[in-house]
């Protein structure tokens, strides 16, 4: 127990760096409240929510049969679909479109599924130079960073650390000021949209009865990165289907709200197809590359409604932990709860079990979730899945305990020897608690027991005071 | 009525004050206590931490300890939420078990809720304070009722000064093991909860969870934040003169 794990080193240094957690607060609580205020506006949030729910839950039962209508629908219209078993399928499949027909400036929307697979490393394997055109990413990529949130990749930066970013990168002077930085990116990127050739995008939701794309983003930039380059290729995770159109306001009315309050992304951009001979522009191709890499394993189990995930990133601002940890210190590419959950699911090798374990179950997430996924109690589930792999210490112990609270008589001995085990620092609180109480008293104390249980009151007094009454 | 408390282990250990402060209570709603004495703890740090076979020993152990008993009462949201919710999930696959746990968890009560669906006793009408008072909103309440709710109940409560915390519903970052096993963690979380507690203004602390005051008075005495924790029961109790104040 005492043995510190990598998540535990990582999580001390995100603890200690007192600038990372200030920033994180200060933007998290504003999206709780944005949220609330978004939420108030909908007639019945409850009632939306629950449908989303059922809507997302529904797919994912039937999910092989919309899987097909969407491949049909999208091949019918012209486009091309991949299917990608793992994250190095999804990697050869897009570096392939790139260099078999000789597209060399690479523009990328914001996508979390190709941050999961690693894709621009792969792509600047290859000799290409994605470009990451959503702001934050852009940021992100041009100070060498990761991003550690699903929604607000700079959630953990500062004006400071972008200037210095910007003005070291792109040559330009010194500003912090945030419309100046922003407009000159914008430049910077208008120039790389002017010529780019390929447009790599994420997808939010994949509609089968039409085969659409359907792409919500704030800043335009995913609009141009899907029309502007002669090939388009969007990477989605199987899971992002959802059945008909009509069903797609019900999410539209969800994201934005729970990611940043608005009504709306500023852009919803609809893809059905690439260029027909009647359209005056946008791509010559298109790519529709569907990924596996551990969904359908997931899918199988007992925590398929995971997938239900919209990637809406309210988990993440709700959550007291992430809030003070940040999410570097998760060591994945999808922090807070929902990634405390998706990480281990996705790589159960990986040695994530550390990750489910690191909540209070407090259960904030769980009522943020606009599809209703019950993060505590997955949570609770894999932990139930990895108790095996606590320390033997641990494991003794907990049998110890088991022990202990099967027997009255050993119970009421264990509240002695605790009272005989805490030093009391004169007051009635003691501050360097024994064996594993230490970790109790690194930042707190513990009062000392009073001398008389409840039970022991009771038996002394209140049992016969009824008795007399 | 016959209402068995089940006081917690936190409680039976460390503030049994909030037992004695429920037993009164209950006696002056008409309730007829009784105290199994074989009643130790719930077994929730066993299932939170996945120990779930643990866990279903002493869910067993506890639904045989208060099986015949009218209504179970217990003065922590989150041990009934334990009996409730869990115990049914985990004897799900043994019929017989299933049944009586079934049965547990529908007269398995947190003590407010108790109070206002079976004697049908007016908290807010019956409290008093003669100060400033805010509230910690235990998470795992939100099974029986909600932060609002909370708020709600209090701010009737006669003549009441009530400081609300914003965000109503912080979690304090006890959660059990999680307090010793992420002490990390769980220290900054609670430090933005007593910081929250600390800017109502109020001195004293509504706290209806056992784990919850205990982390949160711990923190507070190291810090040297003046903040007084009660439950509800205490309030209660003393309200009706059925207790003294205490300090």
């Amino acid at each position: 127990m005492s043995a510190s794990t990598p998540f535990q080193q990582r999580v001390a240094a995100a603890v200690a760096d007192k600038r990372v957690v200030r920033a994180v607060h200060l933007a998290t609580l504003k999206k709780v409240e944005a949220r609330e205020a978004g939420m108030d506006q909908l007639r019945d949030f409850e009632q939306i929510r629950s449908l989303a729910a059922q809507v997302k839950q529904h797919t994912l039962d039937y999910l092989p049969r919309y899987l097909e209508q969407f491949v049909e629908q999208i091949e019918g219209r012209g486009g091309a679909v991949h299917f990608a078993p793992d994250a190095e399928a999804a990697r050869r499949i897009i570096c392939d479109i790139a260099t078999s027909r000789g597209l060399k400036r690479v523009v990328k929307s914001k996508s979390m599924t190709s941050e999961e697979i690693h894709l621009n490393q792969a792509l600047e394997a290859v000799g290409l130079r994605p470009v990451e055109t959503d702001l934050g990413e852009f940021i992100v990529q041009i100070d060498h960073d990761t991003p550690s949130h699903i929604v607000t990749p700079i959630i953990h930066k500062d004006r400071r650390q972008i200037a210095l970013a910007m003005q070291r990168e792109l040559g330009c002077e010194y500003t912090e000021d945030p419309t100046e930085l922003t407009m000159i990116a914008r430049r910077h990127l208008r120039e790389i949209f002017r010529n780019c050739d390929l447009g790599i995008s994420g997808v939010n939701f994949g509609v089968a009865e039409t085969g659409t794309l359907c792409i919500c983003t704030n800043e335009g930039n995913g609009r141009l990165t899907v029309s502007r380059p002669r090939v388009h290729v969007a990477l989605m995770g199987i899971e992002k289907v959802i059945p008909r159109m009509r069903d797609l306001p019900v999410f539209l009315k969800l994201l934005a709200r729970s990611s940043t309050g608005q009504p709306l992304t500023v852009y919803t951009t609809l893809i059905s197809g690439p260029k027909r001979l009647q359209d005056a522009d946008g791509p010559e191709e298109l790519h529709v590359v569907l990924m596996d890499a551990g969904r359908s394993d997931i899918w199988a189990g007992e925590f398929r409604e995971v997938l239900r995930c919209i990637r809406c990133g309210a988990c993440l601002n709700a959550c007291p932990v992430y809030r003070n940890i940040g999410g570097h210190a998760y060591g994945s590419v999808y922090p807070g709860p929902i990634g405390a959950l998706l990480t281990p699911l996705l790589h159960p090798a990986g040695g994530h079990e550390e990750l489910p374990r690191a909540s209070s179950l407090c259960g904030a997430c769980g009522v943020a979730c606009p599809v209703k996924i019950d993060i505590p109690d997955l949570l609770v589930r894999l932990r139930a899945q990895t108790h095996r792999s606590h320390p033997l210490a641990k494991r003794v112990a907990m049998r110890m305990w088991l022990w202990a609270m099967k027997s009255p008589l050993v119970f009421r001995l264990g509240q002695r020897l605790l009272r005989g085990l805490l030093k009391d620092g004169g007051d009635g609180w003691a501050t360097d608690g024994p064996g594993p109480l230490r970790a109790w008293t690194q930042p707190r104390d513990l009062p000392i027991p009073p001398k008389r249980s409840f039970r022991a009151i009771w038996q002394a007094e209140l049992s016969n005071e009824d008795k007399r009454g | 009525m016959t209402v068995a408390l089940f006081v917690t282990c936190v409680s039976d250990t460390f503030c049994p004050r909030v037992g004695e402060a429920v037993v009164r209570v209950l006696r002056h709603c008409g309730c007829d206590v009784r105290f199994p004495a074989r009643q130790t703890c719930c077994g929730q740090p066993a299932y939170n931490s996945g120990f779930h076979s643990e866990a279903a020993e002493l869910a067993r152990r506890m639904i045989a300890i208060f099986e015949p008993y009218e209504y179970v009462v217990t003065p922590s949201a989150s041990c009934a939420m334990m009996v409730r919710q869990h115990y049914p999930q985990l004897l799900a696959d043994e019929p017989g078990w299933r049944k009586a746990a079934d049965r547990l968890a529908a007269k398995t009560y947190e003590f407010t809720s108790f109070l206002r669906e079976v004697p049908e006793f007016d908290v807010s009408a019956n409290l008093r304070f003669n100060e400033a008072v805010t509230f910690h909103y235990p998470c795992h309440a939100r099974e029986f009722y909600s932060a609002r709710d909370l708020e709600a109940l209090l701010s009737r409560v006669p003549g009441v000064d009530l400081r609300t915390p914003r965000p109503v519903d912080l979690c304090c970052g006890f959660g059990g093991i999680f307090a010793v096993d992420h002490a990390e963690i769980s220290g900054a979380m609670m430090g933005d909860k007593l910081e929250s507690l600390s800017q109502t203004g109020a001195g004293l602390v509504i706290c209806d969870e056992g784990g919850c005051a205990l982390n949160l008075a711990g923190g507070a005495h190291r810090r040297g934040t003046s903040l007084r924790f009660r439950h509800i029961a205490e309030c209660l109790a003393e309200s009706l003169g059925l207790m003294e104040a205490e300090e």
